[in-house]
């Protein structure tokens, strides 16, 4: 029986992978997008199930009924909220089965007493370092993110010198691996040590920068099932394995960009040190204006054109929905109502997005930043809820502040901002924000659910 | 299959930029169902996996292969149910409420 067919199936199947993709580039046709790729990856499972190498169909089927229950009750199971977590936590698995995936091809060449070209032998070193790296690394960002552990930055003394040692070590193993594949003692240290270096490199990381690492984890698990495509000589892996790395590398520049920092800078800079040195030029003196959610209610009532700036503080307070409402209560009274996202509003790339299309906020009124920022100087008033840094205007002017240069929203220049805040404390970076003390800009001290409630109260009492 | 592995090369490269270039069409909207998806589809290693556990020995092979099938379904079924969910919530306008 000639297998001609099979390469042609996976041919399909990264044609429709592709097709998928492209669909993404609009909500109306992504649901067919994600269904083509989602039928792209059962013709390449299938027709590896007909292939004739495939013989012993026990392991196989169950693993595929034990795998597939486990993501069926994730997928449904999960909170939208909770979505960097349960990504990190899938592309964990992805690099974890790449990993296994290497390891079990090279425990066949030795059994069989085989010696695998080059090429294979580098694959194989490859493919076991980067995907045993991304499934430690995904399930640290998971702990992280999942509050598990700690979210801020973990450092100790050295920690880069003994990192970059480690990785050093693991550049060494992979050179004697791939020449001597037989010494699996060697291939076991190797593996160790990628899973320990996983670990390693995701705690110095701080929660505020998770994006990046979980944008370049998504990379990394789709170069995992490159390697494993050039282990396996299959064309179907390559492929799908580098569209995935794409992905991944462009919204790492993405985020990277959102913040004005190097990848460098996020990976081995812990943010804690940057910022230190800022705190202390806060509040000498200068006051804010704090208002009642009913005063704020009062002026909403008489604007025309409303910008809301959610960040992630809405969602740690649960109040998408009840922010909804407000816009619902504006508009019933003629108000226009958009939503500023930037890009780093959430805890992964497009995050908030997910979080109001939850709640109901129909897409086109969501705008990115580039679009909305000519627009605040017509806009009556812009109401921040739970967003701090990203709509700090020292960002723009103060070139000793941490943050100068990155991308901001800029809401001070719309003609009343509103921010609602539990306490004049700095943000996630520790950076003092100038916007609060503004003549344009009125402080509404509460939690960002409660007091949105008691504006839409007052509002509808109007 | 891929008995030159310059191909496999050529492959690797092109397809790189043909997913840089049909990636960055997407916009920041969907960003995280982007990124789910991409992630389901790096579970392709799934292939990799039904082969090495599919061969008629009871080794450590197979084992490793039946993990690896294991976790590569989570990421495949997980990340395509989880995208198609986020995906419906995407509307335009409200219906019914």
């Amino acid at each position: 029986m000639s297998e001609a067919w099979l390469p042609l199936a996976y041919l399909v199947a990264a044609v429709l992978f592709i097709l998928g993709i492209r669909n993404l580039s609009s909500p109306r046709s992504a649901p067919l997008g994600n269904a083509m790729a989602a039928a792209g990856m059962a013709i390449a499972v299938i027709a590896t199930l007909l292939a004739r190498d495939v013989v012993s169909y026990g392991f196989v089927i169950a693993g595929i009924v034990v795998g597939g229950a486990i993501g069926t009750v994730l997928a449904l199971r999960i909170q939208m909220t909770a979505m960097p977590q349960m990504v990190a936590l899938l592309n964990g698995f992805g690099g974890g089965a790449s990993g296994l995936v290497a390891s079990a091809e090279l425990l066949r060449y030795v059994r069989t007493d085989q010696t695998p070209d080059a090429v294979v032998s580098v694959a194989m070193v490859l493919g076991a370092l980067i995907g045993t790296l991304t499934f430690t690394g995904s399930l640290v960002a998971f702990a992280k993110l999942q509050e598990l552990m700690r979210g801020a930055p973990i450092t100790y003394p050295l920690q880069r010198s003994a990192n970059a040692l480690m990785g050093l070590g693991a550049v060494a193993l992979c050179v004697l691996v791939a020449l001597e594949p037989s010494e699996t003692t060697l291939y076991a240290g190797l593996v160790a040590l990628a899973a320990l270096l996983g670990v390693l490199l995701v705690i110095p990381i701080g929660g505020a920068d998770m994006p990046v690492v979980i944008s370049l984890l998504n990379s990394y698990s789709g170069l995992a099932a490159c390697a494993t495509g050039f282990v396996l000589g299959n064309s179907g892996l390559v492929i799908s394995g580098s569209l995935v790395g794409a992905a991944g590398i462009i919204l790492t520049k993405l985020m990277c960009d959102a913040m004005n920092r190097s990848l460098t800078n996020v990976l081995f800079g812990a943010f804690g040190q940057v910022a230190a040195g800022a705190v202390g030029a806060a509040a000498e003196g200068r006051t804010v204006k704090a208002y009642t959610a009913e005063d704020a209610a009062v002026i909403l009532s008489n604007a025309r054109h409303a910008v809301v700036v959610p960040g992630y503080g809405l969602a740690v307070a649960q109040a998408q929905h009840a922010t909804r409402e407000l816009a619902d209560a504006l508009e019933e009274r003629g108000c226009k109502v958009q939503f500023a996202i930037h890009p780093v509003a959430g805890r992964m790339p497009g995050h908030m997005n997910v979080l109001l299309a939850e709640a109901d906020v129909p897409y086109d009124k969501l705008v990115e930043m580039d679009q909305i920022n000519p627009q605040f100087p017509e806009t009556d008033v812009t109401l921040v809820l739970g967003a701090n840094d990203v709509v700090n205007p020292a960002a723009r002017s103060d070139t000793s502040s941490p943050i100068y240069g990155m991308p901001i929203l800029d809401v001070d220049r719309s003609r009343q901002v509103m921010v609602v805040k539990r306490s004049l404390n700095p943000g996630f970076a520790g950076i003092d924000n100038p916007l609060f003390y503004l003549d344009n800009t009125m402080m509404v001290f509460g939690d960002a659910k409660e007091t949105v409630l008691k504006i839409i109260e007052s509002l509808r009492a109007l | 299959m891929l008995a030159d592995p310059t191909v496999a090369l050529t492959i690797f490269v092109l397809s790189l930029f043909v997913g840089i270039e049909v990636i960055s069409k997407v916009p920041p909207l969907l960003h995280t169902p982007l990124m789910s998806g991409a992630n389901a589809i790096s579970g392709i290693t799934i292939v990799g996996a039904i082969l090495a556990a599919g061969h008629a020995d009871r080794t450590w092979s197979s084992w490793l292969g039946f993990a690896a099938i294991v976790f590569a379904t989570v990421n495949v079924v997980g990340g395509f149910l989880v995208t198609d969910r986020m995906l419906g919530m995407f509307k335009r306008k409200r219906d019914g409420s």
